[in-house]
């Protein structure tokens, strides 16, 4: 009798493999629109050639740049003109504390920034300067001399105070860059920080209410409340949150999210992060695998062992 | 009353009052098993080990699990995945046992099909082991319900509304089946209470019974060969081990069994470390929203065939042909007319349509994953009309069927 | 028949690996029943001692256990006798009798009378002094005293001090 086993075990494998890739990576890649990475090269924007004075960018940053008016820099000793919730009712937003603004985000970006928000942020269809609808962030017009050579120096002073981006933790780079305006629940992150532990109930819910003002006003300002991010790593896929970051628009055309503008660097750790609140055993999950197909290959081979001895006697 | 005399040993002791040695004769050293036949009669064994797979996770899953609105999604996220130790295994375990067992009850049923197993006698194995699949279909969905994510939620609401069976109304029906006006509280704890106590409780009685079913008729063999049991069996128990055509099941049988299971846990427990996500939905992730639908929802794999039979018709007619798909598998006996029990590549016409039922059962597969539009959707209804002409075909192929 | 023979050496290799699985998957089931890390992560409480008025009994908590802290009135401080002063906890100027309100016979928790300086338990009515010691039986022995480290003014609970682990050494709790 000619066995049969192989040709069926071919037909069984083919007809599985042939299901799950028809339901899987092609189903999938129908229903997902592939966006390529740009690798947070932000093409678009125009790059700074000029070579820029940190003192310099001191000066105008503390001074005609007028940025300290709202924003903090407490590496340098200035504080935040208004608590987080004044700041979000006022502005929308609680806008960033400086210090490591030149760590996070890319310097063109910075640059763009500075002049151009509403570009730089890729949010025109919001803020039309045209229709009256500026955005809250009031772009540099220059402070008299070179406005390039000034808007560098402001670059290079943010990039001086930063830290260097070795010293730029996962944790950092997502309360940093994303949030203001998302929270992360299985992070005890708020949008106004990390929840502290309180002793007693009234005061957790009293800082509960600061959390939902800032959240009315930034709902307001957004046009809907900016999602949670604890699940995101499970939810949406690496390549789609990393190419998200990079640009809100190619993946959710209209959307309120601006481009964040962050470098590559912290961008990969913005998703490690990410990474850490929703996949937090990966890494024992990879070496107890590990260990598991050890094994379970050596239960297979004992078995296979077996089955030989028993079947020896049958025919 | 019998008569009870000093033990001799604990075996006797335990032979007098359970007659442990006669069951093993009964369901071990004495149940005889054809020989000829192949790894495919192994599914069963697998089956029952990812069922015991489903059963211990299932009940590491239950201490933590919260079966509230407001905490399941957290205590299935938070809690499992981060907080208990090894939580994430079992929950990638249970996930994935709970995809791939469906995987091994279609190779189970095919082989089924394919070998004419479900004939001569043997008709009670095949009608209670499609109410296991009945079940299990249940028990698979009312476990999807507890993550309480997006995806959860949106299959609860669109599966309950089938129930209202389209033009015939029946809100009220389904409003029961909630216990609310949508997905909410009271469903979640009544899918919890089915998921856990009802349906696995119907599950063991159902096993129970396919096993039962299989003892009179025996087990099937490679080229449905009546064998007469009990001669052969005398054969082997006389020593003519070779020349006997059945075995025991244990440990004959029992160790080619455990063989196979041993090569398929080798691809179980890749799946559960390495490549879970088909088990495990993106979309829920996503915290259960009442007031938005996902862009793109679809069934696990498992259902999609009988999904794509519901789409691409009007509301009552999708609902009568999804009825229909659910129905026919349990009449394959009585509508395949002839009387050969013999594999498919031996009965002329029957074998195309084996074949073509399972293609056409992947190609709807795939077309209930793929969105609705353009080339999908006509793909979609040739196969779900194809799938309905291939069944009320079937006793016209079979009719004419030469004797072999 | 079936003997063990027939299954042989294999058989038995066999079963050897299969029941180290079994051993490794029951290790991994022993370690999902033991206390969640959020749980054991909560088992710091950390009490501000300057808050405390005198002679009242103050019940808070931690892991779930009453804790009983009574700020001793100078009169109580001037009649401790030498074991009621090994149990004396004291941050900075104030004298505490700190304990876990549990009945040490069977885990009730005893009620405080202000007026006659002394706890009843009702389940068995079992009674203590106002230093924690037992006047009245059933309970075998004083009231517990849980992990604490001073710092400051304050008093973490859950941490065993230089003072607590005297207390631990000496027996006077367990």
């Amino acid at each position: 009798m000619k066995n049969k086993e192989p040709l069926i075990l071919v037909v069984v494998v083919a007809f599985t493999l042939l299901t799950y890739w028809l339901v899987e990576p092609y189903a999938h890649s129908v229903m997902h629109k592939h966006v390529e990475s740009q690798n947070f090269a932000y093409a678009d924007l125009a790059p700074v050639t000029k070579t820029g004075d940190a003192a310099n960018g001191k000066a105008l940053v503390m001074g005609a740049g007028a940025c300290t008016g709202c924003h903090a820099i407490t590496k340098d000793g200035v504080a935040a003109g208004m608590d987080a919730v004044s700041a979000a009712q006022s502005y929308g937003v609680n806008p960033p504390d400086l210090s490591n603004a030149g760590a996070v985000y890319d310097a063109k970006f910075l640059a763009e920034l500075i002049k151009n928000p509403a570009h730089a942020l890729k949010v025109e269809h919001k803020f039309d300067a045209a229709k009256g609808q500026m955005h809250p962030m009031v772009p540099f017009f220059g402070a008299g001399g070179d406005m390039e050579q000034e808007v560098a120096d402001m670059v290079a002073y943010l990039q001086s105070i930063a830290v260097k981006a070795d010293e730029l933790t996962p944790k950092m780079a997502f309360e940093e860059a994303c949030g203001r305006c998302h929270s992360m629940k299985y992070e005890n992150w708020t949008q106004l920080g990390t929840k502290p532990e309180f002793k007693f109930e009234k005061e957790s819910l009293a800082y509960d209410i600061q959390v939902l003002e800032y959240q009315e006003a930034l709902a307001k300002y957004m046009g809907k409340l900016p999602p949670d991010l604890s699940m995101y790593f499970r939810s949406r896929n690496e390549h789609f949150l990393s190419t998200f970051i990079e640009n809100p628009q190619s993946q959710l055309a209209g959307t309120a999210m601006p481009r964040t503008g962050v470098t590559a660097d912290a961008a990969h750790k913005v998703i490690e992060h990410m990474a850490d609140a929703g996949d937090t055993k990966r890494a024992e999950r990879e070496s107890v695998g590990k260990m598991v197909m050890i094994y379970i290959v050596i239960f297979a081979i004992f078995a296979l062992l077996w089955k030989k001895q028993v079947w020896r006697d049958l025919h | 009353m019998a008569h009870f005399t000093k033990a001799t040993s604990v075996k006797d002791w335990l032979n007098q009052r359970l007659a442990v040695e006669k069951v093993e004769k009964v369901m071990a050293s004495e149940y005889w098993i054809p020989k000829n036949i192949n790894f495919l009669w192994a599914m069963g064994m697998i089956l029952a080990i990812t069922f015991a797979l489903l059963l211990v996770s299932g009940i590491f899953l239950l201490m933590y699990y919260q079966p509230d609105v407001k905490d399941a999604f957290y205590s299935v996220n938070y809690t499992i995945m981060r907080d208990v130790d090894f939580g994430w295994l079992w929950r990638n375990i249970h996930g994935v046992a709970a995809s791939v067992v469906f995987l091994i009850i279609y190779i189970h049923m095919f082989t089924g099909i394919y070998y004419g197993s479900y004939k001569k006698g043997r008709e009670m194995i095949w009608i209670s082991g499609m109410l296991l699949f009945v079940t299990f279909s249940a028990e698979a969905f009312s476990g999807y319900m507890l993550p309480w994510g997006q995806m959860s939620y949106w299959a609860g609401m669109v599966i309950t509304n089938i129930f209202s069976l389209g033009g015939l109304h029946f809100d009220g029906l389904v409003e029961w089946i909630r216990g609310d006006y949508v997905p909410a509280q009271a469903f979640l704890t009544r899918f919890f209470m089915l998921h856990i106590l009802l349906l696995p409780l119907a599950i063991l009685g159902l096993i129970g019974l396919h096993f039962a079913a299989l003892r009179i008729p025996h087990v099937n063999n490679q080229d449905g060969e009546e064998i007469d049991f009990e001669a052969e069996s005398k054969k082997y128990l006389a020593g003519d081990k070779v020349g006997s055509k059945v075995m025991r099941f244990g440990n004959d049988f029992l160790s080619k069994d455990l063989m196979v299971v041993g090569i398929y846990l080798v691809f179980f427990f890749y799946l559960v470390f390495f490549n879970y996500g088909f088990a495990l939905d993106p979309v829920n992730f996503d915290p259960a929203d009442g007031l938005k639908t996902p862009a793109h929802i679809y069934p696990e794999w498992y259902f999609l065939w009988s999904y794509e039979i519901l789409r691409p018709f009007s509301v009552n007619i999708g609902l009568m042909a999804f009825g229909f798909a659910q129905v026919i598998f349990m009449l394959l006996p009585w509508l395949d007319r002839s009387p050969n029990a013999v594999p498919a590549s031996r009965r002329g016409a029957f074998k195309f349509w084996y074949w073509l039922l399972l293609i056409d059962m992947i190609v709807l597969t795939a077309m209930g994953k793929l969105p609705p539009e353009g080339v999908f959707s006509t793909i979609g209804l040739v196969a779900a009309l194809g799938f309905i002409i291939l069944w009320i075909a079937l006793p016209f192929i079979t009719m004419n069927e030469k004797k072999v | 028949m079936h003997n063990s023979s027939r299954r042989g050496f294999m058989g038995k290799a066999f079963g050897a690996v299969a029941g180290v699985g079994v051993v490794g998957s029951l290790v991994a089931m022993k370690k999902t029943w033991d206390p969640l890390p959020s749980v054991k992560a909560a088992g710091f409480t950390t009490l501000d001692m300057t808050i405390y008025p005198e002679g009242e009994l103050i019940t808070e908590k931690w892991r779930g256990k009453p804790i009983f802290v009574l700020k001793k009135t100078a009169a109580m401080i001037a009649k401790q006798t030498e074991s009621q002063k090994a149990r004396d906890v004291v941050v900075g100027d104030s004298h505490f009798m700190l304990a876990i309100g549990l009945c040490t016979h069977l885990g009730c928790i005893p009620s405080y009378n202000a007026a006659e300086e002394s706890f009843l338990c009702a389940c068995h009515g079992g009674m203590f002094n106002w230093a924690g010691e037992v006047t009245k039986v059933p309970p075998p022995r004083a009231f517990d005293i849980p992990p604490f480290k001073i710092e400051g003014t304050k008093l973490v609970l859950g941490e065993a001090g230089p003072e607590y682990t005297a207390m631990k050494d000496s027996g006077i709790t367990l």
